[in-house]
């Protein structure tokens, strides 16, 4: 197959279209503006909609919309702008919709910069919005993950009937990298019975998130619960590099993962066994993963591009049965594989 | 006596399109009135089974319980981007909004203008009555310069609060907007026209000719602390000549 | 032909204009269509044009860890500011090109191989002065062998659409590059 050059922006973009998706509402932020870019030239060729928003505000809402109609819909942004996005974000989730949000991370908080971040772990995987609610949460580490990601997000969202957050720091974003894209297999999916289409020959749906009745509201967070711990069961998604015989183990996701694995490959030259559990989907988090390793393994090392967020989802699996250290670049400096390289050494050289 | 029934006439029902419920609004509230309208105009268009709606947050919150048409309930404010939303899906499906002044005249001016100046053909029936009506009688953005309200006690001053926002004007000076008009439900005969106007917009709509708007005043007796009968002697007496009640644009096809 | 294994990177740096980006992307595209895995990331400063660009691009016949690469294989450097900013980075026995035309001050260290090529003259003889990017490329790919002129031409037109006139004066600008390596 015929393999394109291309940033990840336009790969996720690309992707969506081949995925199915034929809405696109946003609002043009840095480092993301290629994907709007993309589908605003390539939804019109192929029949869809594409519509730059007033505010991110405004889009997010367009894609409930566009959702509860039944269509295939997508918005992206960066941080700043995901977290204006939050309220929409939440009512999109009490109301069960499916979409795909891709939030290709810049650095915080406030306006911050635009260079690549990871400080939106907890805005993406603890919720975000208000309520109690869980986006499913997948970090792509390369552009072609990014372009298997971004294909299954919308087969999830519409599985479980509820949004998928694509994560992905500036380098996803913008990196160039060959891709192929292949035809993902038909998976047969819940028909949309409940979207709005005109109420001809049955009763009316409605898509709402009001629930006054406390006992109903309860009764709503509970089925949502129930989903979550579906998706907790079923969605678990990691990659296991070089565990098997590893001394040390590195947490990482996404960009930081691959710099992660030539830090692995420099310290293995060196004879420092050192291996990476790299989870895919943040929610549901891999926390078995770590519970297990921690049985083996006494030392972790969680590398993040923020000042330590997924380390508290690693501590939680981990249960208290390893140290685990963090080692963070912010504000868009990135950890080179040099300074991995460092950190493992030091922690190596601590008895434990 | 039953043979007679039989051939007479039926001249009034409840239309198909307003579900066999009674509301939750409070005696004396326009939003009874106008939900009843929307549902007249849609069984007159013969449109229920091709129209969805978009509730506010507000008290016409429960629209959904009382018209029959798919619907969506929005977020404060957030109407006009839902109803966008649906309506580039649905395009073939009338799309209208529901939406009080606080919802469309504060929190959701943005979408509001934005949908208008696009152009998007989608209908927004707002019901302007001057006040937060589910919140409790808080000052809005219609209110009038000296009302009483729970967040104005001593009557909305200019200086600390600005003056009232006329929506309809505002929005006739936008070029994508194809219909908007100034309608009250503050007597029979208003209430003829406020109807004339909101099935002027649908069909606005349903010719493609673009955003539709009919702002209706309306009386909110509970948080304006008068007898429904004082409400719609102040709305006539107060709100009327502040926002002065017309078509502020029609359809080119329709001038 | 037996090739041993490849992993290389390169940063090129200099004023955004240049065509820095799109060198490197051309290089990284023609590198993948050899069959190579490569990686390009854009590193651009507070503003897109005027300011400094750079990017790095890595190939490798093994799949790619960091994109992010603190010292290179190679520079190619086009601007004073970007000498100063990379030169320490550099590898010991690292390929250092340098536009000589642009770039005046004084390499310090004394462990790089400095290939020194006077890129704007050579692209004004070319016939395409605004092609010392290209020349730069030329010497680059000749230098490192990575890649011939006929991968480089195919490259530019498949990736960039390139007009048949454009195409000519750049592969000039190209050719006369790889004299300089």
């Amino acid at each position: 197959m015929d393999k394109r050059f291309m940033t990840g922006n336009e790969a996720i973009a690309e992707a969506a279209l081949q995925a199915g998706c034929r809405y696109y509402f946003g609002y043009p932020i840095t480092p993301q503006n290629e994907i709007p870019e993309y589908m605003s030239r390539r939804l019109p060729e192929v029949g869809g909609t594409f519509l730059q928003a007033e505010s991110e505000i405004a889009a997010i809402y367009m894609v409930y919309g566009a959702s509860g109609s039944g269509a295939r819909v997508m918005t992206s942004s960066s941080s700043p702008g995901i977290s204006l996005k939050q309220e929409g974000i939440s009512y999109i989730a009490a109301g069960e919709l499916p979409c795909v949000i891709a939030n290709i991370m810049r650095g915080g908080p406030g306006l911050g910069g635009i260079q690549p971040s990871q400080a939106d772990y907890f805005q993406a995987v603890k919720g975000g919005g208000h309520g109690d609610y869980h986006l499913l949460v997948l970090a792509p580490s390369t552009v072609q993950e990014a372009v298997s990601l971004t294909m299954e997000s919308f087969d999830l969202a519409d599985k479980y009937r509820n949004p998928v957050m694509l994560l992905g720091d500036g380098f996803i974003g913008q990196m160039m990298e060959p891709v192929v894209f292949e035809k993902r297999p038909a998976v047969s999916l819940p028909a949309k019975d409940w979207a709005c289409t005109g109420a001809k020959g049955r009763a009316s749906n409605l898509v709402k998130t009001l629930n006054l009745d406390p006992a109903e509201l309860e009764k709503h967070n509970i089925k949502l619960y129930e989903k979550y711990q579906k998706m907790r069961k079923d969605e678990v998604r990691l990659e296991n590099y070089l565990t098997d015989d590893a001394e040390v183990v590195i947490a990482a996701y996404g960009s930081v993962a691959r710099i992660a694995k030539t830090a692995i490959q420099a310290l293995r030259q060196k004879g420092i066994k050192v291996g990476m559990i790299r989870p895919i989907s943040l929610f549901p988090f891999p926390y078995q993963a770590f519970a297990d390793i921690a049985k083996r393994v006494k030392k972790i090392l969680v590398v993040e591009m923020s000042m330590g967020q997924m380390i508290e989802d690693v501590k939680l699996g981990v249960c208290g049965a390893a140290q685990v250290s963090f080692y963070g670049r912010v504000g868009g400096m990135v950890p080179s594989y040099e300074e991995i390289v460092a950190e493992i050494e030091k922690l190596v050289k601590v008895a434990p | 006596m039953i043979t007679e029934m039989n051939n007479m006439e039926r001249v009034f029902g409840r239309p198909e399109s307003l579900r066999p419920v009674s509301t939750h609004y409070c005696p004396g509230c326009g939003h009874g009135i106008v939900n009843r309208l929307v549902a007249e105009v849609i069984d007159e268009l013969g449109i229920r089974e091709q129209t969805i709606g978009v509730a506010p947050v507000g008290c016409a919150v429960f629209l959904y319980n009382y018209l029959n048409v798919d619907m969506f309930e929005a977020a404060h404010g957030r109407a006009p981007a839902i109803a966008t939303g649906c309506k580039r899906v649905h395009p073939n499906m009338t799309v209208f909004t529901y939406q009080g002044d606080g919802d469309l005249a504060a929190i959701g001016t943005a979408e509001t203008i934005h949908a208008a100046a696009r152009g998007e053909n989608i209908t927004t029936i707002f019901i302007n009555n001057a006040t937060y009506g589910m919140t409790g009688g808080q000052m809005a953005p219609t209110s009038l310069v000296g009302q009483k309200t729970t967040t104005s006690p001593t009557g909305r001053k200019i200086e600390r609060a600005g003056y009232p926002i006329k929506m309809a004007e505002l929005l006739a000076t936008l070029d994508g907007p194809a219909y908007i008009s100034r309608v009250s439900v503050s007597s029979a005969k208003y209430v003829v026209r406020a109807k004339q106007a909101i099935r002027k917009a649908f069909e606005t709509q349903i010719k493609g000719l673009g955003y539709s708007l009919v702002e209706v005043l309306s009386p909110c007796p509970t948080d304006w602390h008068m007898t429904p009968a004082a409400a719609i002697e102040w709305l006539e007496e107060n709100m009327l000549p502040h926002y002065p009640l017309g078509e502020f644009k029609v359809p080119q096809e329709a001038r | 032909m037996e090739r041993k294994s490849i992993c290389t990177n390169v940063i090129m740096a200099g004023f955004g204009g240049q065509g820095l980006m799109f060198i490197g992307k051309l290089l990284a595209y023609c590198a993948m269509k050899r069959g190579l895995n490569v990686t390009w990331i854009p590193s651009y400063g507070p503003e897109m044009r005027g300011g400094t660009a750079n990017c790095t691009v890595v190939i490798s016949d093994q799949p790619i860890g960091s994109p992010v690469i603190t010292s290179p294989d190679a520079l190619i450097i086009m601007n004073n500011p970007s000498l100063e900013a990379f030169e320490p980075r550099i590898k010991t026995d690292g390929l250092l090109f340098i536009n000589n035309n642009l770039v005046t001050c004084q390499i310090k260290r004394k462990d790089l191989q400095v290939i020194s090529v006077p890129a704007n003259d050579a692209a004004v003889e070319a016939g395409e002065k605004k092609a010392a990017n290209m020349v730069i490329l030329g010497t680059y790919v000749a230098r490192t062998g990575i890649l011939t002129k006929e991968d480089v031409a195919a490259g530019f037109k498949e990736f960039f659409g390139a007009k048949t006139e454009y195409l000519a004066s750049n592969m000039q600008a190209l050719e006369k590059g790889m004299s300089y390596a």
